[in-house]
């Protein structure tokens, strides 16, 4: 009877736990960032599976309209801050995957290294840039609705 | 750093191919396009700030066949990337790791994804038509 307290799951024993005493003095691993990329590559995820569907619909009705109409919709202040978060997220997710790639493919390493850099600027530079393009269009259409 | 001769696992060309490695490579090939696609949406978000002929200049670009053409595979990329990137969250939650399950993920994503590619395609042009 050692499986009480686990309901639910009677067949499952308690894990053991298999890290050597060497692993944990060490801590965050050979990587030195312990499971960290995994954490931020799932979570800016999440936040842009629930911000695309919105998104792809307001891109949709960008069709065919003209700069005005769009300008518009887009300093709406929840689109703005969805597409603000969307920038972020995106982003973030874009050079961490980039990262993997990178990594996974490049064997140069001094080619591996100055890849990893400006993917990092390219990505931070983009962000910046779609942000400040956000918070001016915001800032400078008014009224926010019509 | 020394170089050093070590054996190698088999590379692709050894194995048949089968969905679940094209789905594989299609993520990070996606995945890569998606980065590229990003970038062209900062562009996009500057010329719309920027407004009157840099934003009618954008908007020439992305309705002509080049721009179309590009679109359509970002929405494509888009689409499959994110019920892909799904499949793959459930994985994490130790959901769906039976070689049958991972065959039926597998299909339920390339067909989700061109039915929900047409329909994005649908709803924007079909709408002016």
């Amino acid at each position: 009877m050692s499986n009480i307290g686990t309901a639910g799951a009677p067949d499952r024993a308690p894990r053991p736990d298999y890290r050597t005493p060497l692993k944990r003095v060490r801590g965050l691993g050979s990587a030195k960032s312990g499971v960290a990329h995994w954490w931020r590559q799932r979570i800016t995820a999440i936040v842009m599976l629930v911000l695309i569907p919105w998104l792809v619909g307001l891109f949709v009705s960008f069709v065919g309209v003209d700069a005005e109409s769009a300008r518009h919709a887009v300093a709406r202040p929840w689109n703005t801050v969805a597409l603000m978060a969307f920038v972020i997220a995106g982003f973030w997710h874009a050079k961490l995957g980039m990262q993997v790639v990178i990594e996974d493919y490049v064997h140069v390493r001094w080619l591996e290294v100055t890849l990893q850099v400006l993917v990092t600027l390219a990505c931070a530079l983009a962000a910046l840039a779609s942000l400040y393009a956000l918070i001016h269009i915001a800032v400078t259409t008014a009224p926010y609705y019509r | 750093m020394a170089l050093r001769e070590r054996p190698l696992s088999p590379h692709l060309q050894v194995y048949r191919w089968q969905i679940t490695m094209v789905m594989s490579i299609l993520h990070r090939a996606s995945g890569v396009l998606l980065t590229l696609a990003a970038l062209g949406l900062a562009w996009w978000l500057l010329a719309l700030d920027a407004g009157g002929d840099h934003y009618m200049r954008a908007a020439r670009l992305l309705a002509s066949p080049f721009g179309l053409i590009g679109l359509f595979g970002i929405s494509l990329a888009l689409v499959y990337h994110l019920l892909n990137g799904v499949r793959h969250l459930l994985w994490d939650m130790g959901w769906g790791f039976e070689i049958s399950d991972t065959y039926r993920s597998g299909w339920a994503v390339a067909v989700l994804t061109i039915v929900l590619t047409a329909a994005i395609w649908y709803s924007a042009l079909g709408a002016h038509a």
